[in-house]
């Protein structure tokens, strides 16, 4: 299973979402996207994205000022 | 093949529509943010260009900021939030100073640009209307506006707006 990625850091609203959307397409389903943003911004965001669009946050956590969401290809 | 029916099944999608009348750097954020970050959560996106909205579907943009008018405009400066005296925009130069620096400052915190959200949403298929009114009025021929965009006047945009889930003035 490839490893899919996403570095958004330094970018701000609305970019992490829409750069996350656009990536995911190429995400097969089941498989996991990474994210990592530094907008304090993206944590309810990705939350409110995940429950909109039906893929499943599997977990969303901070470490120093960075921001990391899991999120799960429906 | 079930990725497919996901992606294109737009039947029972949300929608929303949005009046752009609105055509300054900052005025013109609120819409694009919203219809492209709309369309990335799945919704089906209108967005119906009027009045001053019309000028952001032109080819080259330009987009200015004024604090005339616009008290509320403080930007961060020496550690401090500076406004502006409404007068200060009389001076020339003031306005174009004021957008080179909301320019910068944006670039700065990460902000995408005006031009990169429009890519979005063209990318993201999002109609966008141009009012045929507004054409006529300010002598503004098809050709000067960017491709894949429609004309459309009142009616057009009412149909969309009954069948929208959200519907916006902007």
């Amino acid at each position: 299973m490839t490893e899919h990625v996403l570095n958004a850091e330094g970018l701000n609203c609305p970019l992490p979402i829409l750069k996350a959307k656009k990536m995911l397409k190429s995400v097969p389903s089941g498989e996991v996207l990474k994210v990592i943003s530094t907008d304090p911004g993206s944590v309810a965001d990705f939350a409110a994205f995940c429950r909109q669009t039906g893929n499943e946050l599997l977990s969303s956590s901070s470490e120093g000022d960075k921001y990391l969401f899991e999120i799960k290809r429906s | 093949m079930l990725d497919q029916v996901k992606d294109g099944d737009l039947e029972n999608a949300k929608s929303m529509s949005i009046i752009v009348t609105k055509g300054t750097l900052d005025w013109a954020y609120p819409p694009f943010i919203l219809g492209t970050t709309a369309a990335a959560m799945d919704m089906k996106v209108t967005m119906f260009f009027t009045f001053y909205g019309l000028p952001l579907l032109l080819k080259k943009l330009d987009m200015k900021l004024t604090a005339l008018g616009n008290p509320a405009m403080k930007m961060p400066m020496m550690g401090m939030h500076m406004g502006m005296p409404n007068l200060m925009s009389m001076v020339p130069g003031v306005d174009r100073a004021a957008t080179t620096m909301m320019k910068n400052l944006m670039n700065k915190k990460g902000v995408a640009s005006i031009e990169d959200l429009r890519e979005a949403s063209i990318d993201s298929d999002v109609r966008m209307i141009a009012c045929q009114m507004t054409l006529d009025l300010f002598e503004y021929s098809p050709d000067d506006m960017i491709d894949g965009i429609e004309l459309g006047g009142a009616a057009t945009y009412m149909e969309v707006a009954a069948k929208s889930d959200i519907n916006l003035f902007i």
